[in-house]
């Protein structure tokens, strides 16, 4: 048994796993808020990630003022998508909805092929020490900026759910829409603010999974482990999108390491997620803190 | 969702026989019937190149209707067709290779394997909503591929399979002019099947989970058995689309199952009209004959201003695969019944021609 292996990989898995855990909960932000299942969240990393690049090489820009710019451009670009695209699908089928955001993935992604080129391109040095001994641990200081910009966002997330008045404004819409609508609560604005604050929390998650591994196309990956994460923690619920977000980290670290010391199958890690995510959907298909009244047939 | 058919005002049907004919009239039998040997003859008029998009529209053509009775009839949503399709190939040809199956049986059976694999992703999922179809058939997709890549006594691993060309009765067929045949059978077969289907007794249960499941419910129709029937269907289709489109290449590799792929049949149908039958061989043409409609207009194009601005020759791939996403877009949001229903908007305006009110 290899301990410090282990311990690595645990570690490893906690820092993806919130990563996962702040996508899978801007997922789940435009799922409760609007009834959109996202298949484009991916892409949302993907571009946040390619811009900010794009600012911090070409123009160099330095990164404190390249961040800011690119949050507020995919506050805009999530804007802009749900006006254009999504608004339009209001009332129609949910097959209709689900087949456009794929689509917008499919655009999205081969636009970002076709602008940027497939190769990985590294991100510029950010941090002048590159690991940190915590514990006779080396940590890498991306891996803890990642973490620390995680658990922020969750913070930040719950603090705008629970105490500021335009997120009541956006539970009370994923409540009931006309009921909050009966209330004076702009249900559009609503709906457009759900994707601006989801493609942006996206876009640093995108920004902080580049700084550490590069830009490549490869980044929209995120965008489909957040099915894994999302139903474990229950498709309707912010906090559970954490949880499960955590766990789906963990566990991949944890096939990644039964498969290198015992089993040597190779790329368990990769495909682990998704045996899960069909063994919950039989087992516990609302997840652990999903709504329990999933119309059952 | 797509009106089933345009039945002109004061033609009523007064039996259940004439209600669920498979031709409304004698004359579109006879134009079918023509239809069909005009394509017959295709092999001796058109050149290879066109013949050989002939046979990827009649072969994606199978398993895009197979996706048509899941996603169009029943209103549910797979997204991990291509992984079907591509383990219809494999089973096929491992099928012929190891148990030394004629071709002949091995694509039939094919299409069983494929849906029993089908009704295991299927099973957890169809208990539950639509929604978590989809999420499901995500994960069928992943889990199918990284099968494909690691059962190497199955696939071959990364080494492609090779597949025997289609033999019956021991008379080999070889090339596409012959092969051409045998995927017009199929398709004949398969449409016709699907047609019968959706007329009969569980076709409209079908079609009753979809427009409204708790309506449905309350009539007796069984929505589990319903819902993993159609799931199963699909796949059984998609095996044997999958299995056509291995014996016509005569080799499978692990490329061309991804979820782009899926994707692309999932455009076919939604081009095509959702739940429309005839509409997911236009679909499927449509879809076939885009990326080849690209190809050409870049070689028009070479060295034109346009091309140097798009970058044509190195980006044309990326430029298709966001064409395959635009195309999606535009046709949910402007006709989201698809092909289909423009044709047969089409046949109203010149049946009625010149006084089209």
């Amino acid at each position: 048994m290899n301990t410090q292996l282990l311990i690595q990989l645990l570690v490893n898995g906690l820092v993806v796993g919130t990563l996962y855990g702040v996508v899978a909960m801007s997922f789940v932000l435009i799922y409760k808020a609007t009834q959109v299942v996202n298949f484009a969240q991916g892409e949302l990393l993907l571009v946040g990630a390619w811009v900010c690049w794009w600012l911090l090489t070409k123009y160099q820009v330095p990164f404190y003022l390249g961040m800011p710019i690119t949050l507020v451009f995919m506050f805009l670009f999530g804007i802009a998508i749900q006006i254009v695209i999504l608004r339009p699908m209001i009332g129609e089928p949910i097959i209709s909805v689900i087949m456009v955001t794929i689509a917008l993935s499919t655009v999205f992604s081969a636009l970002m092929k076709w602008m940027f080129g497939v190769n990985l391109q590294p991100f510029p040095r950010i941090f002048q020490t590159q690991n940190i001994n915590i514990l006779g641990l080396q940590v890498q200081t991306v891996y803890l900026m990642s973490l620390a910009v995680s658990v922020a966002m969750m913070i930040g997330m719950a603090w705008f759910f629970r105490l500021s008045k335009y997120g009541l404004a956006m539970r009370a819409t994923a409540f009931n829409q006309q009921v909050a609508q009966s209330l004076g609560i702009s249900v559009k604005s609503v709906f457009a603010m759900a994707w601006a604050i989801s493609a942006t929390v996206s876009a640093v998650a995108g920004v902080v999974v580049a700084v550490v591994n590069g830009v490549s196309a490869g980044l929209s990956a995120y965008g489909v482990k957040v099915f894994p994460a999302a139903i474990l923690g229950g498709l309707d619920s912010v906090g559970g999108a954490v949880l499960g977000g955590i766990i789906i980290g963990l566990l991949e670290n944890v096939a990644h390491f039964l498969d290198s010391e015992y089993l040597h199958w190779g790329n368990l890690y990769e495909i682990a997620p998704f045996y899960a995510l069909i063994i919950i959907l039989m087992i516990k298909p609302y997840g652990l803190f999903g709504t329990k009244d999933i119309e059952r047939v | 969702m797509a009106g089933q058919t345009l039945i002109p005002a004061g033609d009523f049907r007064t039996s259940y026989a004439a209600d669920t004919t498979v031709f409304p009239t004698t004359t579109s039998r006879n134009a079918m019937i023509l239809g069909i040997v005009l394509v017959c003859l295709a092999p001796h008029i058109v050149s290879a190149y066109v013949l050989s998009l002939l046979i990827q529209i009649g072969i994606f053509g199978i398993a895009a209707l197979g996706l048509n009775i899941v996603v169009g009839f029943t209103g549910q949503i797979s997204i991990g067709h291509a992984a079907f399709f591509g383990f219809g190939a494999f089973t096929s040809a491992y099928l012929s290779n190891r148990f030394g199956i004629p071709v002949f049986f091995c694509i039939p059976l094919a299409g069983v394997v494929t849906a029993a694999v089908g009704l295991i992703f299927g099973l957890p999922a169809a208990r539950l909503k639509g929604l978590y179809l989809a999420i499901a058939t995500l994960a069928a997709q992943y889990i199918l591929l990284d099968f494909f890549a690691r059962a190497e006594w199955f696939t071959g691993g990364s080494v492609p399979a090779s597949a025997e060309p289609f033999s019956i009765f021991g008379y080999m067929l070889r090339g596409d002019k012959q092969y051409f045949y045998v995927v017009l059978a199929y398709v004949v077969v398969c449409y016709l099947l699907v047609t019968n289907l959706i007329r009969s007794r569980d076709g409209r249960a079908l079609v009753a989970v979809r427009d409204h499941y708790l309506s449905a419910e309350i009539m007796g129709i069984n929505l589990t058995k319903y819902r993993t029937l159609s799931f199963g269907l699909a796949a059984f289709f998609a095996g044997v689309g999958g299995a056509l489109y291995a014996h016509y290449n005569q080799v499978v590799s692990n490329e061309g199952f991804g979820i782009d792929r899926s994707i692309i049949f999932l455009a076919m149908i939604i081009i095509g009209g959702l739940g429309s039958i005839m509409g997911t061989l236009m679909g499927t043409a449509f879809m076939v004959l885009l990326p080849e409609s690209m190809e050409w207009l870049s070689v028009a194009l070479r060295d034109s201003p346009i091309d140097q601005f798009l970058g044509l020759k190195n980006n044309i791939a990326f430029l298709r695969e966001m064409a395959i996403g635009v195309i999606i877009i535009v046709f949910l949001v402007f006709e989201p019944d698809g092909l289909a229903h423009r044709w047969r908007q089409i046949k109203a305006y010149w049946k009625l021609y010149p006084f089209s009110h």
